[in-house]
């Protein structure tokens, strides 16, 4: 236990705002009890993160088709551009990364990261719960919310392998885990929680309908700034960068352990950007920000272990090429996952480029769909566990038998 | 249809606690025959009481207090004797800061997961000060069950009793079907409120007093439950009466000490006639002297069973007495009791009651003609509680207001339990969100109870601090649920679009179940 104590360490400082207090109350699973591993032959032992991304990811600002001549134009006055301060960096001739993202450009140029653009689940409606459960549960629709596909994938794996149990980040265990098989839960002092969005939803709602607790409430936030003696900046360790890389780097010295969890799945809030989107700098930037420094807390945290580690990131749907009224975009379809770690066959965007032409467009709105996210799921369970594509088909992926997993994705 | 789920929707929170989730149906039920829906309760012969296993008699309760403090007491003074008095009063360097800061680190440690397999102690939690008067709501061993603990402080006997006491009125008020009248329960344990914080016998009797003295009258008489009340050895305790001796009783004189008027003068002001009420200085120097020797019986039994209300002749001013322009002159408890008893019948009380009533159930400012109608009813019937909410339940008035008030903390609590079907087993969490949220769990400020009104539970911070809790529920207890299925339950038609659609837009369950926890829909009743 010492050895994960110390992620949380700057949240004991007396600066630690109320937001902090509200969450606090750190709470580190008991680990002593999981069986060690028996080594497996080839000497791999590999492990497998999955970064659920709330509020529908724009893939499109994210990795940007700078290639397409369709995209600036559509994606307006946040698009990104290979030149110019805040450049885009690019990845191939065609797509170019987030500037908020260095830390992923450079795994990629190390070829242990690559992007899945135009992708999506099989959803194709624009209710983030619905989207968020077909996401996590697996199945080619909503509702079915008792298990998720990371479980039974635990579930379908030969007794005795390697992996017996998976880590739940968070105060609850999220759909992608739940299920028969065991998991263990980790709650990190400050979970990065989409608060002050909540607050200003609220504010929002109260203004339609209830004028006097919309007063009351602004003035209480504003009270609680004041009180915490700063303004609307994020604030580092307790929003967006600071916090997803506590949470990163208490799960992955989790994960590094002899005896600790091969598989854990963690999600991040906050990406439903319908107003104020921003560029490559401002909101969206904020919080990709947050990410790449996940991912390099995971890098750094697991050691040695990266060499044999995959970390999906995958989120419930993407947003409308087109930027809105509000310089921010709506619920869409087509978005991207990315893959990172040691075990990537990376230095790749892997794509079927649909085009951005309004007649290419899903519901001519959506960057279209090419690639199932399931197939790239498959592919990534395929190679890292070896699961029968049988167990794939059967149980981790109900009704897929027509996704082929995509091929050498890990190697 | 729409106008079924808006009744629905006020019988739900205007009278009761609001919906429970699963596959309670209460919104249909509720839709389909409010008001049979709402006084249902009200038919149920003893369904008021509460009698639970384990729960002990105010009696019981005093002597094992008063048996606690007295080895307390011991135990202080052979360490006084034998030790240097280095560790007398000492405390943490920290304490004060922290007392400051009280509901901040309870919020953090009630709300703290607790579903997780096992946790260690959180290194954040500061260490409590010994003498922390709120130790009991927030004990570190019973948030985290399976932690491996340094040796933990047990609970002492004032603390295990107030949360035995306040997990029994928990569960009941989560698990009821309508909740009418335990809504009841709580507006009349406000009216007659006591404060737990006043000291050990108090923390010790919070719960007891209210299941002996509130509860079998709350469908009695008005009088019968006045009587209960001011002889109940919580309310002894809390106003002083024990201390008030007759200046010209035997006690009086012996002791040269005399009346303390505490008793008195609430009795007039917030349990009966109300401020302006009619009554004098000079009224409440009577009934003072009127209630001198009303007690309760000490540790060693001298007067009665230990922890019981008995009338000490001794300490009783002697002679005839005049109240409200009336005579009283018999020379025992029972002069006290007339006067009680006139009390009750005064009109200024019904007035007084009546206008309380209204402004608790229905708003702010009530419609005059459903006050005036209250009045009427307590009058008529002798002050019959059980017609004064039946009354309340057949006005048209209670049925068509606006759902303009605000749920109180413990209302917003215990609903969002109904909701999400959080019977409690440990009463850890309510209190803490209760201390945070300025409702802590029979303690008020001061004998006039909790407030009543908008402006107090839809203040700024009080709104800031609502939707932190909601967002702690939310991260708790919103996987496996759909708050769209939610706002169904709660309000079906009733619901504005602008909630539906704020519900249906946010980004995840955890944030839809904060915001519907936080709607108009929820928060106003």
């Amino acid at each position: 236990m010492e050895t994960t104590m110390d992620c949380c360490e700057d949240m004991r400082s007396p600066a630690t705002s109320r937001r902090a207090v509200l969450l606090g109350g750190a709470s580190f699973a008991a680990w002593a009890y999981l069986p060690k591993f028996a080594r497996a032959a080839d000497g791999r032992d590999p492990r497998l993160v999955v970064v659920i991304l709330r509020g529908a990811l724009d893939g499109l600002a994210t990795v940007a088709p700078t290639g397409d001549p369709d995209y600036a134009g559509l994606h307006g006055s946040i698009a990104l551009s290979s030149s110019g301060p805040n450049a885009a960096l690019p990845l191939d001739s065609f797509f170019a990364l987030h500037p908020a993202m260095p830390e992923f450009a450079r795994m990629y140029r190390e070829k242990k990261a690559a992007v899945i653009h135009a992708v999506a689940t099989s959803y194709r409606d624009r209710s983030h719960f619905d989207g968020q459960d077909v996401l996590e549960s697996g199945f080619t629709g909503p509702g079915r919310v008792q298990s998720g596909w990371l479980n039974r994938a635990l579930e379908g794996l030969p007794k005795g392998e390697r992996v017996t149990s998976a880590l739940a980040v968070g105060p609850t265990t999220p759909l992608v885990l739940r299920g028969a098989a065991q998991t263990v839960g980790w709650a990190p002092v400050a979970l990065p929680q989409a608060a002050e969005d909540t607050a200003m939803r609220l504010v929002e709602l109260y203004q339609h309908r209830d004028p006097a607790l919309a007063s009351a409430l602004k003035q209480g936030l504003a009270l609680d700034k004041a009180a915490q003696g700063d303004d609307m900046k994020p604030k580092p360790g307790i929003n967006g960068v600071g916090a997803m890389r506590l949470v990163a780097r208490g799960a992955a010295k989790l994960m590094a352990a002899d005896d600790g969890p091969r598989i854990g799945a963690l999600a991040f809030d906050g990406w439903d950007t319908h107003a104020n989107e921003g560029g490559p700098v401002g909101r969206l930037a904020q919080l990709l920000g947050g990410l790449d420094g996940a991912l390099a807390e995971f890098e750094t945290g697991l050691g040695p272990r990266w060499r044999d580690t995959v970390i999906v990131v995958a989120t419930e749907f993407g947003r409308t090429a087109r930027v809105n009224g509000t310089q921010g975009t709506d619920h869409g379809t087509g978005t991207i996952a990315l893959l990172a770690g040691g075990a990537v066959k990376g230095g790749r965007v892997i794509a079927d480029w649909p085009g951005l032409k309004p007649a290419n467009l899903y519901q001519g709105r959506d960057l279209a769909p090419t690639t199932d996210l399931r197939a790239v799921m498959k592919g990534v369970l395929k190679d890292q566990f070896g699961l029968a594509e049988r167990v794939l088909t059967e149980s981790v992926f109900p009704d897929s038998a027509a996704l082929k997993p995509m091929q050498g994705l890990v190697g | 249809m729409a106008r079924d789920s808006q009744v629905a929707l006020v019988a739900l929170h205007r009278f009761g606690l609001g919906a429970r989730g699963g596959a309670s149906g209460d919104f249909l039920n509720a839709a389909s025959d409010p008001r049979g829906f709402v006084k249902a309760e009200l038919a149920r012969p003893n369904g008021v009481l509460l009698e639970v296993p384990g729960l002990q008699s105010t009696a019981a309760l005093g002597k094992a207090v008063f048996d606690y403090q007295f080895e307390i007491q011991q135990a202080r003074d052979a360490a006084a004797k034998s030790a240097a008095p280095a560790t007398e009063g000492q405390s943490p360097p920290d304490a004060k800061a922290q007392r400051r800061n009280l509901s901040l680190n309870s919020i953090a440690m009630e709300l703290a997961p607790k579903d997780l397999a096992a946790k260690e102690p959180s290194k954040e939690q500061p260490a409590k000060p010994p003498e922390n008067p709120n130790a009991a709501m927030a004990p570190t061993e019973a948030m985290r069950p399976n932690a491996p603990k340094p040796p933990p402080a047990p609970l002492n006997i004032i603390q295990k009793t107030f949360r035995a006491e306040a997990l029994a009125r928990l569960q009941r008020a989560v698990i009821a079907d309508c909740g009418f009248t335990e809504r009841l329960v709580v507006f009349w344990a406000n009216h007659f409120c006591i404060s737990a914080n006043k000291g050990g016998p108090a923390r010790m009797w919070a719960g007891s007093f209210e299941r002996e003295a509130i509860r079998p009258h709350v469908l009695g008489r008005f009088a019968d439950m006045l009587k209960a009340v001011e002889q109940h050895p919580a309310m002894l305790f809390f106003l002083d009466n024990q201390q008030s001796l007759g200046p010209d009783s035997r006690a009086g004189r012996n002791r040269n000490r005399g009346l303390n008027e505490n008793l008195a003068r609430e009795i007039m002001e917030l349990h009966t006639l109300g401020v302006g009420g009619g009554y004098t200085q000079a009224d409440v120097t009577s009934l003072a002297n009127v209630i001198t020797g009303w007690t309760y019986a000490g540790r060693l039994g001298q007067l009665g069973a230990p922890g019981t209300f008995v009338f000490n002749a001794n300490a009783h001013q002697p002679g005839a007495q005049r109240v409200m322009g009336k005579i009283y002159d018999a020379p025992d408890v029972t002069q006290g009791e007339a006067v009680l008893v006139d009390l009750a019948r005064h009109p200024s009380t019904a007035k007084f009651i009546a206008g309380k009533f209204a402004r608790h159930f229905v708003a702010d400012d009530p419609p005059p003609a459903l006050v005036a109608r209250l009045a009427d009813v307590f009058t008529k019937t002798d002050g019959d509680l059980k017609a004064l909410a039946t009354a309340l339940a057949d006005s048209d008035d209670a049925w068509k207001a606006p759902l303009s008030k605000m749920r109180s903390p413990y209302e917003f609590l215990v609903a969002s339990g109904r909701l999400l079907a959080q019977i409690p087993n440990d009463p850890g969490r309510y209190l803490g969100a209760l201390n945070t949220l300025g409702q802590p769990l029979w303690s008020p400020a001061g004998p006039n109870g909790f407030p009543d009104s908008n402006a107090a539970w839809a203040a700024p911070e009080g709104m800031k601090l609502r939707l932190d809790i909601s967002a702690q529920i939310a991260s708790r207890l919103a996987d496996g649920v759909d708050p769209r299925d939610l706002l169904e339950l709660i309000a079906a038609d009733a619901a504005s679009s602008e909630t539906r659609r704020t519900i249906e837009r946010a980004e995840s369950r955890q944030q839809a179940l904060a915001l519907l926890l936080m709607s108009p829909e929820f928060q106003r009743r």
